[in-house]
């Protein structure tokens, strides 16, 4: 099993990083996620009521985002997969527990993310330690301040460019890659990330801003001015 | 504020949850140091390039045996109600 993932790890890597739309310097606070349409709570109400087909859109609405999350969250497609499918059986299951206090798909990512990382401890036990404190600042400075030149977009083709955000975010350690993707990508809120980790806020803001850093450092191979593609 | 604190600091600015007077500081700093300036504009890249990205659609295989489990659980859920 290991062995064929290793082999497929390349054919796999970069559908789940999806297409970047250009970057953009003038824009430090990005928009809340627009992924939950108005009409979700209608879907949601009316699935609880026991309309089948409303609960099967809400999954075919999310099911992309949601194997997006699980597969950044193990790296796995095979455990990608598991996470994925187990987080809409038991959304369908618990429903009735629903409360709406926040968007279903938040609700759904906080299940899929927990599915995922249960498949990613028990694979990789050792290398997971969201509860472990992390050093101090010093290790924070950037090494290398390199020029990236004009829009990376501009001098990458699509691919490459998916598989280059594949790459970095495969190398980051799992538990700087789950803090990232659960507020960077997913966008949830710091407070909801943390619960989601069940670690603390400020625990949560320490790991997100060291894979920021990590990321720029590793993002900064590929993108820095005068390289060659 | 020196290096370091921006450094410190640059996810509370990018998320915009700096106090004013920090925010202040940290701008006086940005604006004559090249290096700084430089590193909190591509930890800006990074954040968008990631968080810009969308997911492509599930793969054939992948969805069609979601949807199977799914209606399996259904049919359950129907068969004990």
């Amino acid at each position: 099993m290991l062995c064929a993932t290793f082999m497929d790890a390349k054919a796999m890597m970069w559908p789940w990083i999806g297409p970047p739309k250009p970057l953009s310097a003038s824009n430090p606070h990005r928009l809340p996620s627009r992924v939950a349409r108005d009409d979700e709570h209608l879907l949601v109400a009316a699935a609880k009521r026991g309309d089948a087909d409303a609960f099967e859109e809400l999954v075919t609405r999310y099911e992309a985002k949601i194997f997006r999350l699980t597969m950044n969250i193990t790296r796995n497609r095979e455990d990608a997969e598991d996470a994925m499918q187990e987080a809409f059986l038991k959304s369908y299951a618990h429903l009735k527990d629903f409360q709406g206090d926040s968007r279903f798909y938040t609700w759904l990512v906080r299940i899929a993310a927990n599915e995922a990382l249960m498949r990613l401890r028990k694979r990789r036990p050792n290398q997971v330690s969201l509860d472990e404190p992390i050093e101090g600042a010093e290790d924070l400075m950037p090494r290398e301040i390199e020029d990236w030149g004009p829009s990376p977009e501009q001098r990458f083709a699509q691919t490459e460019m998916h598989e280059i955000l594949s790459e970095v975010i495969d190398k980051l350690e799992p538990d700087f890659r789950i803090v990232f993707v659960l507020r960077d990508i997913e966008e949830l809120s710091t407070e909801e990330t943390a619960k989601v980790l069940g670690i603390s806020v400020p625990a949560v803001k320490s790991r997100l801003l060291r894979a920021r850093l990590k990321l720029r450092q590793k993002l900064s191979r590929y993108f820095r001015q005068g390289r060659t593609n | 504020m020196n290096c370091k604190s921006v450094i410190r600091e640059i996810s509370n600015y990018l998320d915009g949850e700096l106090e004013p007077s920090v925010k202040q500081e940290l701008e006086q700093h940005l604006e004559h140091c090249e290096d700084c300036n430089v590193v909190v504009d591509q930890v800006r890249l990074t954040v968008d390039v990631f968080c810009d990205s969308k997911p492509v659609e599930l793969p054939s295989d992948i969805k069609s045996r979601l949807h199977e489990a799914l209606r399996r659980k259904i049919k359950e859920k129907g068969n004990q109600a």
